[in-house]
């Protein structure tokens, strides 16, 4: 469309990891803009979460790079920002959400603490306005706020990752990165996180990557959908041009797997 | 009447890799145009390739020949966009205020309710959410679906009553380009009647409709020109 002038947030180029003598991930390049939702698909092993580790600098890749427009309008190359100031970006406009909660959330303090550390991240002090933030990220993800001193080891699989979620999005960030936000919940647990999460990329116009395995997840989040084989992307497109058309032998053999319920 | 969208030669099949890659032609040469306030219906045997051509003409399937070119936009902003080249955002903004489409079956999302359903396209072209839901509201009542199920997903519902909420759903934004895929299949006949007035009073304020009916007696209320899809059948 002529009128959409506006930048990427974040531009893959060729990016490829090896680790040793095995492939990560090869060649991979797409762009994200505002607002808008990629789920990477693909079975494990495909290179998906290499390539989630790469876009948000935790891996290096082993060539080349990714381009994210700052908050000051600036597209800079990640790996010409300094070490702080990629972990400022990590604790402040990136969100990174990770299959088991434990690992995205310090199992060690208060559901509150877990939340409001985001917000003393970037710069936030006083106490009651921190707490008052906390309660109100648990609530609006179904969270009892009653709940807001509890350990999250007493929290359910599905209560810790929506806990994980609202740890990640209380500052706001422009860019969230999933890996498979949904496994190991049980179905209506997954249904609630779906909803729950559709809602927030909308009314908070996320940009997010969504690593998943689960076309169902693809089909519900995602505006659009890579496939992963082999550490290569395969096919791109629209997320139902994807799944009602998939072009790819290996792209149709995964949409021909789904068991109807 | 100005033009609104202009089919030339397009060419869809679909190469099944698990079949051993069996190529199966569908269509080939389709080339028609439908303009505002007209509504087109594609007929023709099951088979023929019309719930394809609408699914190209939305952009879930890929068209493998020809141009999809969509007039959008108003006064000095007039554009053309030809579907079968356009970059997905370029197809998702014109989902967004400019093609409606109405699907044959309603995919229903879990957990999300009727009311909330219905309402989504509109939310997204920018309208409020309370705003949005005040006139999913009105839809749902004209098109008979009780109160008491707005609250509820519509997952459960019968045939009748979700098609009802889809095409509610399908015609809550007024987009100035719809696509109707059967949309009276499974409803009586107070309901098609209510469809057909709806479908009459877009066409007035403007909409081009390309629409598949069955019904001998839909197509010849609402229809002001009929393709023969048999004719673009591909060469087997």
């Amino acid at each position: 469309m002529t009128t959409a002038t506006d930048e990427p947030l974040l531009i893959a180029e060729g990016l490829t990891k090896r680790y040793g003598r095995q492939l990560g991930c090869r060649d991979v390049s797409f762009e994200l803009y505002e607002g808008e939702v990629i789920a990477v698909v693909g079975e494990s092993g495909s290179g998906k979460s290499t390539l989630l580790q790469l876009l948000c600098a935790q891996l290096e890749a082993s060539s080349g790079r990714v381009l994210y427009r700052m908050r000051d309008g600036a597209t800079r190359d990640l790996a010409s920002l300094s070490e702080a100031e990629r972990r400022f970006l990590a604790r402040t406009d990136w969100g990174y959400v990770h299959q088991d909660p434990s690992q995205g959330l310090r199992m060690a303090v208060s559901a509150g603490a877990n939340v409001g550390e985001r917000l003393m991240a970037v710069g936030q002090r006083h106490y009651g306005n921190i707490r008052h933030s906390a309660s109100s990220w648990l609530d609006r993800v179904e969270i009892d706020p009653g709940r807001i001193d509890d350990s999250p080891r007493t929290y359910s699989g599905g209560m810790r990752q929506r806990l994980q979620i609202a740890r990640n999005l209380v500052t706001q960030p422009r860019l969230v990165l999933m890996d498979e936000p949904t496994g190991g919940l049980d179905v209506s647990v997954q249904a609630r996180l779906l909803d729950l999460l559709r809602g927030l990329v909308s009314d908070l116009n996320l940009s997010a990557v969504i690593v998943t395995h689960d076309l169902g997840v693809a089909r519900l989040l995602s505006h659009r959908i890579i496939v992963m084989k082999g550490g290569q992307v395969i096919e791109t497109g629209l997320t139902d041009q994807v799944l009602d058309d998939p072009r790819e032998p290996y792209t149709q053999l995964l949409v021909a797997s789904i068991l109807p319920p | 009447m100005k033009t609104a969208l202009e089919l030339a030669n397009v060419a869809k099949s679909f190469t099944m890799h698990l079949q051993g890659g069996v190529k199966l032609s569908v269509i080939n040469g389709v080339t028609f145009a439908a303009h505002t306030g007209e509504c087109v219906v594609l007929a023709g045997p099951s088979g023929a390739g019309k719930s394809s051509i609408l699914k190209m003409i939305f952009g879930s399937y890929r068209c493998d020949r020809g141009q999809i070119v969509v007039h959008h936009g108003q006064g000095h902003a007039q554009e053309r966009t030809d579907i079968a080249a356009a970059s997905p955002r370029q197809i998702l903004a014109l989902r967004k205020g400019t093609i409606g489409y109405v699907s044959q079956f309603l995919r229903a999302i879990p957990r999300v309710p009727t009311l909330d359903v219905v309402a989504e396209p509109l939310i997204t072209s920018g309208v409020s959410r309370e705003t949005a839901r005040k006139k999913a509201t009105e839809l749902l009542r004209r098109l008979n679906i009780p109160g008491p199920l707005w609250g509820l997903p519509p997952a459960t519902f019968s045939g009748g009553e979700q098609q009802r909420v889809n095409i509610a759903r399908g015609f809550l934004a007024e987009r100035p380009i719809l696509l109707l895929d059967e949309p009276t299949a499974s409803l009586d006949a107070q309901n098609s009647e209510v469809v057909m007035q709806l479908i009459e009073e877009r066409k007035k304020r403007g909409a081009a409709i390309i629409a598949i009916v069955h019904d001998q007696a839909v197509r010849e209320r609402i229809a002001d020109t009929v393709i023969d899809m048999s004719g673009f059948a591909a060469a087997a």
